[in-house]
Formats: C-alpha cells, sequence, structure tokens
C-alpha cells in the first residue's frame, strides 16, 4: 500500500491496527475494545477454559447483562426465568473466574451494551470495537472502526486481542441539505435502508457524511450507525469532530487531562483525506426526507407516513411479487391503505437504536400535556440507568407516566422477544428499535419502525401517526 | 472444528431471499449455555405452529429433507443479527453447506468457523438446484470442497469459489486460535508500540 495514496477514515484506523498481514492478505487485526454481554458469551469463555487460555487483556474488556433480563421492577428480588438466570449467572461467574471487569445488573451504569460504551467513555475514536452483537456498528458514530462478531470470534478477542479479518471496501453515503422539521437521524437512516436495500452495503464499511449527518448530535449519529448492519454493511462511520470531542471529554474511561488532549491530535488526523476514492457512493438530499416507517418484515420495506400499504400486482417480477404477498398476509395490510389508519396496540421506546437521554427528551416534549390513547399499551425503556436517572432529574419520568407511558429499567426490552417483553401473535407495535422481521419482538408480533417521535405521535393517536400533527404544545 | 471435506446427501430447497437469523433460529431459543441442541429450533417459526406441532408443509417436516445436509436459498443468506447460534441450529439439525447467490458477511464468517462451507452460486444456478433439490431423496448433490464443484444429480459440475486461507481452515479442521497464537510475538511488538503511541488506551 503506497504511503501517500488520499486514505478514508477506514483505511486509516485499519491502517493503525494490523498487527501483520498473512501471505493470502488475510490481516491479523488488534482490538482495542471488546464489549460483552450475556448472550453470545458462555460458549466463548467455555472455549477457553477447555483449552486452558485465560483472557489476554481483561483491561481492554468489559462486560454487562442486557439482553434476557427483565425491564420492570422484578429485576431487584432476582431473575425469575430459569434460563435467563442460567445466562446470567454463568456470566457472573465466567467474569470472576477470567477477571473481566462487570457492571452488575443492579448497578447504576448497567444498560445496553452500545449505549453504556460510549456513555463511559469506553467507545473513543480511532478504536477497533468489538462484541458478540450485530448492532455493535453503533460505536462507529465515535470515528471507530466497530462490528459485530460470532461466538467464536469473541472466543479469539478475548484469547488473543486480535481477529483474522479481510480489509472491506470503501462506501460513502452523503446526506447533504437540512432534514426538515419532525425528521431525525432515525428518518435518515430508514430512508438509506429504503434507497440501497439491505445487502445495500455488504462486504464495505460506510462513512456517513455530508451536511446532515454533521449536523446531528452524537445521539443521532449514533442511531444513524446502529442500523448500518440493516443496510448489509457490518460497520458504519462518521468522521469525528469537534461535537465528537466535546461528547467524549470528562467520560469514566476517556482519557483525561494532557492524555486527552494528546489523544485529540491523534483523533484529528483521521477523517478521510479529502480526495480518498470510495469503492461506492450513495447521494440523499436531507430536505426530500419526510418521517419514514416500515411497513413490511424487512427494514428496506420503508415508506413516509403519508403513503399507503404497496399492491404486490404491482410488483416488478415474481419472486418480489410473492414476497410482498407473505409480508402483507403477515403484517395484516391491504393494498392501497393509508398508513395513518393502521391502529397500533403497542408502541415500543427503546433498544441501542433510540434510547438515549436525546430521544427520551424528543418523546417526553411532544407528550407533554397529551394522552395516550386508549388500548395502547406504551413504553419507554432507557438504555442505561444513568440515562434513566437523568431523565429523571428533566422530569422527564413524570411527563411520560403522566401521560399514560410506562417508565422502565433499562435493557434490550422489546426489541428482541428474548425477555419478558414481547408482543403477542397478531399485535402491531410502533418500534423505535431496529428490525422488523418476523416474529423479532415475540412470534407473530407486527413491527413498524420509526423514530421515537413518530412512536410517540403513534401512541397520542392509537394508529401510526405523521408526527408533524403533533409539534410539542407551546412551542409555535 | 469437524473437517469439511467432501459431502454428498439431500438438498432442501428454501425458495426466499433475505433469509434472516431470527429466522434461522428465533431469539427466545438463545438462552442456552451450549453450543449444541439447537437444531429442534431450526426454523422454529416456520417448523411448528403456536401449540408446538409441526408444520407438514415447511420443506424440513418433509420426510427426505428431514435428513438434509445441504440448504438452498436466495439472495442475502443469514442477514440479521451476529448470533452464532444460527450456524449452530443448521449444524446440529445436520446442514453442512449452504448454496445461496450471496451471504450476509458475519453469518458467513461465523459459517466457517462451524465446519460449513456457504456456497455462492448466481441465483439461476441455485434456481436450478432448488429444481434438483425438489426431487429429495431421487436427487443427491455432492459438494466437494477440495475441487471446488457442486456436481448436481445429472453428474454436471458448477465450479464455485472460495477464500484459500478458509478452504485450508475447513479441510483440516483448523482452530483459528491455535493458528494465532504462533503470531504472538507480534502481537506482543504491537501492544508495546501501541501503548507509547496512544497510552490512554491501556488501564
Amino acid at each position: 500500500m503506497a504511503e501517500n495514496r488520499p486514505r478514508t477514515l477506514f483505511d486509516k484506523i485499519w491502517a493503525h491496527h494490523v498487527v501483520e498481514t498473512l501471505p493470502d492478505g488475510t490481516a491479523l487485526l488488534y482490538i482495542d475494545r471488546h464489549l460483552v454481554h450475556e448472550v453470545t458469551s458462555p460458549q466463548a469463555f467455555e472455549g477457553l477454559r477447555v483449552a486452558g487460555r485465560p483472557v489476554r487483556r481483561p483491561d481492554a474488556t468489559i462486560a454487562v447483562v442486557d439482553h434476557n433480563i427483565a425491564t420492570d421492577s422484578s429485576r431487584r428480588t432476582g431473575i425469575t426465568d430459569p434460563e435467563s438466570r442460567l445466562q446470567v449467572d454463568t456470566l457472573e461467574k465466567n467474569v470472576v473466574e477470567f477477571g473481566v471487569p462487570y457492571i452488575p445488573l443492579l448497578d447504576a451504569r448497567q444498560g445496553i451494551v452500545h449505549v453504556i460504551g460510549p456513555e463511559q467513555g469506553l467507545s473513543l475514536p480511532g478504536m477497533t470495537i468489538v462484541c458478540g452483537d450485530s448492532h455493535t456498528s453503533t460505536h462507529g458514530a465515535m470515528g471507530a472502526l466497530a462490528f459485530g462478531i460470532g461466538t467464536s470470534e469473541v472466543e479469539h478477542v478475548l484469547a488473543t486481542q486480535t481477529l483474522l479479518q479481510k480489509p472491506a471496501k470503501n462506501m460513502r453515503v452523503t446526506v447533504d441539505g437540512k432534514l426538515p422539521v419532525g425528521c431525525t437521524a432515525k428518518d435518515i437512516v430508514l430512508a438509506i435502508i429504503g434507497k440501497i436495500g439491505t445487502a445495500g452495503g455488504t462486504g464495505h464499511v460506510i462513512e456517513f457524511a455530508g451536511e446532515a449527518i454533521r449536523a446531528l448530535d452524537m445521539a443521532g449519529r449514533m442511531t444513524v450507525c446502529n442500523m448500518s448492519i440493516e443496510a448489509g454493511a457490518r460497520a458504519g462511520m462518521v468522521a469525528p469532530d469537534q461535537t465528537t470531542f466535546d461528547y467524549v471529554k470528562g467520560r469514566p474511561y476517556a482519557p483525561k487531562g494532557e492524555a486527552f488532549d494528546r489523544a485529540v491530535a491523534w483523533w484529528s488526523t483521521l477523517p478521510s483525506d479529502p480526495d480518498a476514492v470510495f469503492d461506492k457512493e450513495v447521494f440523499l438530499d436531507a430536505a426530500e426526507i419526510a418521517p419514514m416507517v416500515s411497513w413490511g418484515t424487512s427494514p428496506e420495506d420503508v415508506a413516509p407516513i403519508t403513503a399507503t400499504v404497496p399492491d404486490p400486482a404491482e410488483a416488478p417480477n415474481e419472486t418480489r411479487r410473492a414476497q410482498l404477498e407473505r409480508m402483507l398476509q403477515y403484517m395484516g395490510l391491504t393494498p392501497g391503505q393509508k398508513l395513518t389508519e393502521l391502529k397500533v396496540d403497542v408502541v415500543f421506546i427503546g433498544s441501542c437504536t433510540n434510547s438515549r437521554i436525546e430521544d427520551i427528551r424528543v418523546a417526553a416534549a411532544i407528550a407533554k400535556g397529551r394522552k395516550v390513547a386508549d388500548g395502547v399499551r406504551a413504553m419507554v425503556v432507557p438504555g442505561s440507568g444513568l440515562i434513566k436517572q437523568q431523565a429523571e432529574a428533566e422530569g422527564l419520568d413524570r411527563i411520560l407516566t403522566e401521560a399514560g407511558f410506562e417508565w422502565r429499567e433499562a435493557g434490550c426490552s422489546m426489541c428482541l422477544g428474548m425477555n419478558p417483553d414481547k408482543l403477542t401473535p397478531g399485535q402491531r407495535c410502533a418500534s423505535t428499535s431496529n428490525r422488523n422481521f418476523e416474529g423479532r419482538q415475540g412470534p407473530g408480533g407486527r413491527t413498524h419502525l420509526v423514530s421515537p417521535a413518530m412512536a410517540t405521535a403513534a401512541a397520542l393517536a392509537g394508529h401510526l401517526a405523521d408526527v408533524r400533527d403533533y409539534q410539542p404544545q407551546g412551542s409555535h | 472444528m469437524k473437517p469439511f471435506t467432501t459431502l454428498t446427501g439431500v438438498a432442501a430447497p428454501l425458495p426466499k431471499a433475505n433469509v434472516d437469523t431470527d429466522q434461522i433460529i428465533p431469539a427466545r431459543f438463545l438462552k442456552t449455555i451450549a453450543r449444541t441442541g439447537l437444531g429442534k429450533s431450526l426454523f422454529a417459526n416456520f417448523r411448528y405452529d403456536e401449540q408446538g406441532q409441526e408444520n407438514p408443509d415447511f420443506v424440513l417436516n418433509q420426510a427426505p429433507y428431514r435428513n438434509a445436509e445441504v440448504l438452498i436459498a436466495f439472495e442475502n443468506f443469514g442477514c440479521g443479527s451476529s448470533r452464532e447460534h444460527a450456524p449452530w441450529a443448521l449444524l446440529d439439525f445436520g446442514i453442512r453447506c449452504v448454496i445461496a447467490p450471496d451471504f450476509a458477511d458475519i453469518f458467513h464468517n461465523n459459517s466457517f468457523k462451524n465446519g460449513i462451507l456457504p456456497v455462492k452460486l448466481p441465483r439461476e444456478i441455485c434456481a436450478a438446484l432448488m429444481e434438483d433439490a425438489k426431487l429429495g431423496g431421487n436427487a443427491r448433490i455432492t459438494v466437494d470442497l477440495e475441487r471446488q464443484v457442486v456436481v448436481r444429480p445429472s453428474g454436471e459440475e458448477i465450479p464455485f469459489e472460495v477464500d484459500p486461507f478458509r478452504k485450508h481452515c475447513l479441510l483440516n479442521g483448523l482452530d483459528d486460535i491455535g493458528q494465532t497464537m504462533q503470531h504472538k510475538p507480534a502481537i506482543d511488538d504491537f501492544e508495546a508500540r501501541q501503548r507509547a503511541a496512544q497510552p490512554w488506551l491501556y488501564a
């Protein structure tokens, strides 16, 4: 590789972490941060135990429970589900045996692994970050190379602090212009996935760039990078800038004092060179984005809230027609139906996509002085215990509970149907999570992916609704 | 890891695109601390009804395909989560090879680590193999990794590409970690350099 070739953000972080290049081009890539949770780690620790291997760098590793825990007060009296308890107990034994730092369930810092990484300053610009979870792409918002791995790779990182990787291709998604009122980072990323499809980023790392991305706060950038995986890319990233540095400064695990200044000087060298070449480029105009909602069972099946359910008869080919028919049947939709006519049973505001304080502030601003529609179960699940505390200090919990929302404990909750928060068959849910796959939120559950603002509007209306009709009261 | 050399067996047709990991193994079955025993939950939402009874229409519930060793599907197989439970469930059921036009990256990686060979072939060929597979027990398909060919029941050989390093590991059942451990001096050197340049990365 010529040293003076213009390089992308990805190229630079990659080059900084190659320990060795094997004869066939596979790189032994050094991993700076390894986040561990209860679901994808037990078999990895078991592998280490059987082989008699230690964890190479416990100081670069941190474990937390998030996926299968309850998000109600029952967590204080112990986990009742025996299988969930076994996974949590197993993690707790493993962290003691292998000396891995751990944030326990009842610690205020506990939360969704992809929320607490940035929150604690564990995820920093320029790092390589992995976790046995596909939404590790979230941490790319810090200007890091962050991607999800399987359990065999979790074991590999625990044992060697490296991974065997082939370099990805570079893709840039540029979103210029200003986002219209009522639209958020979630609408940007749903619009991107709608445009490029769920395999649009396969084999690539996506760098999100452009005026509308730069204008996002860190929470918004995390929302966008989080769903890179739904676009097929293993990783998404945003170049580190002053917004990033301001966010990192003062966080518990972030460098302090002179070390911070040194770090910033280095982080400032990371953004893509102006004439760097990308293998694939996509452009979007933020001004053309509208509040989005998914109607199908793949995250690419999205439309503006003003749209209607598509007609399979108009599908471009037989495969797509059959797929559409199956989706409409599963989702209980009829062609031509207005999306705003779809009544919702459940509203879920949470998940590693949208559970940060900024998301909860948006929900509270819209819910303030209004009421959740009759018959709708609406829940807000903060991404971490610290976010919960912050929201309570700001009085957001009271606004939300007075409006009729449930205010819950931190965890993955209704994003993935492996803890008590699940949809029942046929229930329709406006959800701020990231996947609308069949059965994702519980067998037979029907998921519509939306932003926190749109989810709040749906809760108040009792059906999918246009958030532009629900602007905060007193703000205009 | 069990080596993969060549296999001849029944192939199950699953004519769907975007078969995601929540379809392969729904999240409620991830509450295990073992790698084995997941085969019964493979494609659970398709294989069983709400009462847990087998759905006779689903391909893996039909006689010849209960012993399928190959699965044939369409684009973007394995999209979604990083759960290695997806290849573990396939493997525990008995499937050692998945043939599709393309695969999601993490699933693709995870397969190789578990002795499952993902074979990428163009959609037309997958469609033709799917027709072969519909003949069930009368149409065995051979997947020969050494020679990098899929052999149709007609005897026609279809070549496929595979990364040479992964092929080597799969043919020999090699554990990645053992190989990486041989590079320990290089990892030690890297850490010494990085610790000097970016000390904040070391607690």
